[in-house]
């Protein structure tokens, strides 16, 4: 019975909703375009009316690329878990491991808030530090909320360009620590952890299920991002509109060399997550920004999350959390200054 | 029976044990119903995301907030 409901559900989804928004997306611009001429005395080419519009287009644009990506990948997580991530990195060789690691961190559900069960979970696993720690990095930072927003605001380009260098970050930083041979800073007890033998087997899904997954992830993210979203292009919008172009090329253009270390201090102890700030950022190239320094404060702002560290500190001793931020920071800003010299 | 809700205060962790009460006392189910917040402890059941359903130490899920429905079956199978 409830495999037959779920059955229809799926058909409904694949068959009626995908097309409606695939109808829904390509029609976006003549229908924002209709709604922007019916607001009175906007006219065009004035400051009100660029602000508005941008943020009349962009808004949709944004939400229902979020919808779809995010229930897409829910249902491509829904063919991983940690469980089986662990046992691919389980006592793989640095580099290699480091590679994979980054890979999986982008497929592997994760949450900071289970940060800590799963960091125990790769020790206990046989999972290397260094290996652990390419995956702690890159599954925060490339997240399929930062991957909308760049695809959005962006382009596809850029959207690639973050999850390459991300990778690139999260691979290089979590060998330099497993090279450094830390695991003296690991708090000892962590080691000493043997699981039960309560073991479960894996739950084997069928695709309705998957579905559901994708639905859930979508109830879930959509619901808990999308007024940042719109704030963002709401902010966005203002300096879209109101900022005179060229306007931040002295603060954050090229020729400014501090910039790009600039950017990731600030970017660190700053919290907010990808949906706040790029559509920020977006608007801020367009007004002289360099790119290389957009990037460098967008990864530092999502991938070097404060509570992140210090939920992280239970586990690790404070050397190794410093060491572990120092790293990454550094990896981002030597990003940042390629990125600028390349553009 | 013996319920385990395991997570660290997060927000999903403080739902599920929420869901769990509601389901177990709307169904007058006989169940003592506990809360594991300790990592050590967690890791007993092999989990790596949080939060964890445990009935009769068997896990029934983890990472996720299962429907109502799943879970008073898992009630009334255990």
């Amino acid at each position: 019975m409830n495999s037959i409901i779920n059955g229809k559900k799926v058909y409904f989804i694949f068959f009626v909703l995908l097309p409606l928004w695939l109808l829904l997306y390509l029609s976006l611009q003549p229908l924002t375009e209709y709604i922007i001429a019916l607001i009175p005395g906007l006219g065009t080419g004035g400051r009100l009316a660029g602000a508005v519009s941008f943020f009349i287009f962009e808004a949709p644009k944004v939400l229902l690329l979020l919808t779809l990506i995010v229930f897409v990948v829910g249902i491509v997580r829904s063919y991983f878990s940690p469980d089986k991530t662990r046992r691919l990195l389980g006592g793989k060789k640095l580099f290699t491991g480091n590679v994979m690691a980054g890979l999986l961190g982008i497929v592997t559900p994760f949450c900071s808030c289970s940060a800590i069960p799963l960091f125990l979970g790769f020790v206990e696993g046989g999972v290397p530090l260094g290996v652990t720690f390419s995956f702690l990095i890159s599954a925060p930072m490339i997240n399929e909320v930062a991957l909308v927003l760049l695809l959005g605001l962006f382009g596809w380009q850029t959207a690639l360009l973050y999850i390459v260098t991300g990778l690139i970050i999260a691979i290089s930083a979590g060998y330099v620590i497993g090279r450094l041979k830390l695991e003296k800073y690991v708090e000892p007890w962590v080691y000493e952890i043997k699981s039960g033998d309560s073991s479960f087997g894996e739950i084997e899904l069928s695709f309705e299920q998957r579905v559901e997954y994708g639905i859930t992830a979508v109830k879930d993210i959509v619901s808990k991002v999308w007024v940042y979203i719109l704030l963002g292009i709401a902010v966005g919008a203002g300096i879209h509109g109101y900022v005179p172009e060229n306007f931040m090329a002295g603060l954050m253009g090229k020729s400014a060399w501090w910039s790009v270390p600039a950017a990731v201090l600030l970017g660190v102890p700053l919290y907010s997550n990808a949906a706040g700030v790029i559509p920020i950022v977006s608007v801020l190239i367009e007004k002289g920004a360099s790119l290389g320094t957009v990037l460098a404060f967008m990864m530092s702002v999502i991938g070097l999350s404060f509570p992140e560290a210090v939920i992280l500190k239970k586990v690790l001793k404070i050397q190794l959390i410093l060491i572990f931020v120092g790293v990454v920071a550094a990896g981002i800003i030597i990003v940042g200054y390629i990125f600028n010299l390349i553009y | 029976m013996i319920i385990k809700v395991l997570g660290s205060g997060c927000a999903k962790c403080n739902k599920l044990e929420a869901k769990v009460r509601e389901v177990v006392a709307n169904n007058n189910i006989q169940a003592e119903i506990i809360k594991v917040t300790d990592f050590q402890d967690m890791m007993q059941y092999k989990i790596m995301m949080t939060p964890a359903l445990v009935i009769n130490e068997k896990v029934k899920s983890y990472g996720i907030i299962p429907k109502d429905e799943q879970i008073l079956q898992w009630l009334n199978e255990a």
